[in-house]
């Protein structure tokens, strides 16, 4: 039990096809069921079967957003990889272990934690029953362990595995009964945790709450080239898409979907497609052809470790230098950042919106962890309609002018199939027209409307979350933003106020806005989970920052976590002191 | 309206960059022509290209047109095609742009079956580079500052590689020969599904030698066939200086398929636990 929050953080591991991840879905809808939150990482080697698999959670009787520092439980399925995942669970001598003794030796790695490891035998017991697995134990063990009712669990369970059949069924909750009882025998202690509000929940990734996003921000064209950690996004939209008047085409590659989806905003129909750093790489000049063209579009991009191939199932905010400039020529776009989960749907839907009236890409940066982790919400508020774009009408006496200088640099779109207004969109310098022009007089006119979009638009208060007052602030972005807001709570509650700044709208920069809320600022702590601190660069670049600025930068795949944050203020502020 | 008068309201104000004699301008009469035979409304028609001197065409015309990037005319046509099924979609462009760097592109354009037409004048060189070595170059010309001993590099051919791609309509025109380009054109658009065609269209600035082309460039010494493996035996044993139509076949056009609706609300409530 966690001595700052009222949370519970467990990790199932076992080679890749041992079943942790189910165990984790389940035990993460039991929670749920049960009037709980909770949150699911998931780590995963390379290989299809047989590489590492990690469920990683936290519970809590409010909602949970990223890891907490260490862990209460571990239960292993089996220790053949465990040095691979040693880092990303870190335990100690409040922990507890749970091994099966029919698989060896507890790990060195694992003894040295000093975490008191107990014998179950999972395998023996699942031997005994037909058709048994050590995972649907565990199901067994960690209800009866959380004092969850056995009565939704096995409800779970026989929805889960009714498309496998009876006997998978019957099998299942055998298992999961005699899991239970082991438990109800053998009293392993575990905090109860208190759930609060009872009412409906959602189980949702953050891929997915990025797709659903995009269609409630009126998406119905996607181009899609699977990549880890992004594919899921295109899945979820693929068989839904289709039911609501839309299509997903899987494209050759990755210059190929961004084209598509260039093709497809050109033809009227808002779109947009999902990759990850080495696909953005590849479409950085089509998402450029947008924006001289002054397409709609969105790219959500689910970053993981980089540079090149690095580390596909991992997570990382190492794409921001890539989404913020890694534009040809003079590029303005827009760059925004979802910073948890169920905020994968309003950002990209707002995204959706934006790139719609400004005509102009959307880059949402996501990445591993928030992309591919599960987690139990309250219900998301309602959106509001879709904003669309504005579409040239035709009958108008005078000839129309694809891109006509606007005071708002935003000049009515004519979509194909509307008479009197054709044209030809141009990723060459244009003139007004669309007509190629090399001329300085029209590239700077050109160059000013599609900067002024950006510079004139009123976006609101949505370009960042702010919380707390005081002379400290903790400036962060995207997926760091649930850990740094856990970190001022537990700062808080030592009597050290500080102020919680969480940039959203990445790009146009937001200067102005930022500043007013560092006017009593006098110390500032940056934190950001790349190597080489781009956040922290960029900010340097855009804002005036108070003169006192510390950096918190780690890159992945280890989670940033609560307690890294506090002890970088305590560390900051003792040198102040 | 006679159908040549008809055919120049399909051109555009735009005065071409094509140097004299290019055969592009040949092409691009053809198409209006075609497109007023088939009595085509303008904004119902959208022609797409990438990169190069031929990739400028859709501004030649009074379409909707998107001149994009270096490559990628056939996923932006696509991508349109897909948004848009009730449009004409043309995608051109030049040798370079379609079997280079467009190349993947190109392959998988024919598999997938989209009801495009695809045009690419194939002059043998990139011409707005000013006169390199294309895939389509024979491997001996050595008239390129970027390969003076020439490519040594077998050339690409278009109509064969369509073919074993799946292509379902595959044409070789000659810019010397408008009537029968015109024709082409006409049967391509017509055709359900992907219908390429590789117009012979001679670069008089960088490949003055093609200017023979037209005491060349034979009628295609076969009948059109939908039987592959006739069609490949004919372009095995052609030289390709020839146009005609080759092979046309109704493979399946790629469509949406018929699914039951939903509502983003039913997809809200799958979240719910």
């Amino acid at each position: 039990m966690s001595t700052h929050t009222c949370t519970h953080s467990i990790a199932f591991t076992g080679s890749g096809g041992s079943g942790a991840i189910t165990v984790g879905n389940m035990l993460l809808q039991q929670a749920a069921k049960n009037s709980l939150y909770g949150i699911m990482r998931r780590s995963v080697g390379p290989q299809i079967r047989g590489g590492e698999s990690a469920a990683m959670l936290r519970f809590s009787a409010h909602p949970v957003s990223c890891p907490d520092d260490r862990f209460d439980l571990l239960i292993a399925f089996d220790w053949l990889n465990a040095e691979r995942f040693a880092l990303e669970i870190p335990l100690d001598s409040n922990s507890l272990v749970i091994s099966d003794p029919a698989n060896g030796d507890v790990p060195e790695v694992i003894t040295q934690t000093g975490a008191t490891i107990i014998d179950v035998p999972l395998k023996a017991m699942a031997k005994e029953i037909s058709g048994g697995r050590v995972n649907m134990i565990g199901v067994g063990l960690l209800t009866a362990l959380m004092d969850m009712p056995a009565d939704t669990a096995v409800d779970i369970i026989t929805s889960t595995f009714s498309k496998k059949g009876e006997e998978a069924v019957k099998s299942s909750l055998d298992c999961f009964h005699a899991g239970y009882k082991y438990q109800l025998q053998a009293k392993l202690s575990c905090p109860k945790l208190i759930a609060s509000n009872p009412g409906t929940r959602w189980d949702i990734s953050g891929n997915e709450a990025a797709a659903l996003g995009a269609l409630q921000g009126g998406v119905r064209f996607v181009a899609a080239y699977p990549i880890t950690p992004a594919t899921e996004v295109l899945e979820w939209l693929s068989p839904r898409l289709e039911k609501i008047g839309g299509s997903l085409m899987q494209a050759e590659d990755e210059l190929a979907s961004i084209n598509m989806v260039v093709g497809a905003s050109f033809g009227g129909v808002t779109s947009m497609t999902a990759t990850s750093g080495p696909g953005l790489s590849l479409m950085s000049e089509g998402i450029g052809l947008a924006v001289a063209s002054e397409i709609p579009l969105v790219v959500v991009n689910v970053t993981r470790g980089g540079p090149s191939t690095g580390i596909p199932t991992k997570s990382e905010q190492s794409d921001l230098n890539i989404a913020l400039y890694g534009l040809h020529g003079d590029a303005p776009h827009l760059v925004l950042a979802p910073q948890n989960i169920t905020d994968c749907i309003a950002t990209t839907r707002w995204a959706v919106q934006l790139t719609e009236a400004l005509q102009t890409p959307a880059i949402v940066l996501t990445d591993q962890f928030l992309g591919q982790s599960r987690c139990i919400t309250p219900v998301p508020e309602s959106p509001g309609l879709p904003t669309s774009r504005e579409v040239a009408k035709s009958g108008n006496d005078k000839v129309y002018e694809r891109y006509v200088i606007t005071e708002s640099g935003i000049s009515p779109i004519a979509v194909p199939g509307t008479a009197g207004c054709s044209y030809t969109a141009d990723g060459l310098e244009h003139k007004t027209s669309g007509q190629p022009s090399s001329i300085a007089t029209d590239h700077h006119d050109q160059l000013d409307k599609r900067q002024r979009k950006l510079t004139q638009f009123e976006f609101g208060d949505n370009w960042a979350d702010i919380k707390g007052e005081g002379q400290l602030a903790i400036i962060t972005w995207g997926s760091s933003t649930a850990a740094v807001l856990e970190a001022a709570q537990r700062l808080e509650l030592t009597g050290l106020s500080v102020k919680v700044i969480s940039i959203r709208l990445l790009a146009p920069a937001q200067t102005d806005a930022l500043e007013a809320e560092l006017i009593n600022i006098d110390q500032a702590l940056i934190v950001e989970q790349s190597h080489s601190e781009q956040f922290y660069h960029y900010l340097r670049a855009h804002y005036t920052l108070p003169k006192d600025v510390s950096v918190y930068a780690e890159p992945g795949p280890l989670a940033i976590t609560p307690g890294d944050i506090t002890n970088a203020v305590q560390q900051l502020r003792g040198q102040a002191s | 309206m006679t159908n040549l008068a008809k055919a120049k309201t399909y051109k555009s104000e735009v005065k071409p960059i094509w140097c004299p004699g290019c055969g592009d301008f040949a092409v691009l009469s053809a198409l209006t022509k075609a497109f007023a035979f088939l009595d085509l409304a303008q904004q119902d028609l959208a022609v797409i290209s990438g990169i190069g001197c031929s990739s400028r065409l859709p501004a030649y015309l009074s379409s909707y047109g998107f001149h994009g990037i270096h490559g990628r005319a056939l996923p932006i046509a696509s991508g349109l095609k897909l948004a848009r099924p009730e449009l004409t979609v043309i995608a051109s462009g030049g040798d370079g742009d379609g079997f280079s760097i467009g190349g993947n592109h190109f392959l998988h354009a024919c598999r997938r079956n989209l009801d495009i037409t695809y045009i690419v004048m194939d002059n043998e060189v990139y011409g707005m580079t000013k006169g390199q070595a294309s895939p389509t170059t024979q491997p001996d010309w050595a008239s390129s500052k970027l390969t003076p001993h020439g490519t040594g590099v077998r050339p690409f051919q278009p109509a064969a590689i369509a073919l074993a791609s799946g292509a379902s309509f595959i044409a070789r025109g000659f810019s010397g020969d408008p009537n029968g380009m015109t024709k082409l054109i006409i049967a391509a658009i017509q055709h359900p599904g992907f219908s390429f065609i590789q117009v012979l269209s001679p670069c008089p600035t960088f490949r003055p030698e093609q200017k023979l082309w037209k005491h060349q460039v034979e009628p295609f010494p076969h009948e059109p066939t939908d039987d592959p493996v006739k069609a490949a035996t004919h372009l095995y044993t052609d030289d390709g200086m020839s146009s005609g139509l080759i092979f046309q076949s109704n493979y399946p056009v790629w469509s949406q398929p018929d699914v039951a609706e939903a509502s983003i609300k039913q997809f809200e409530e799958e979240f719910i636990v």
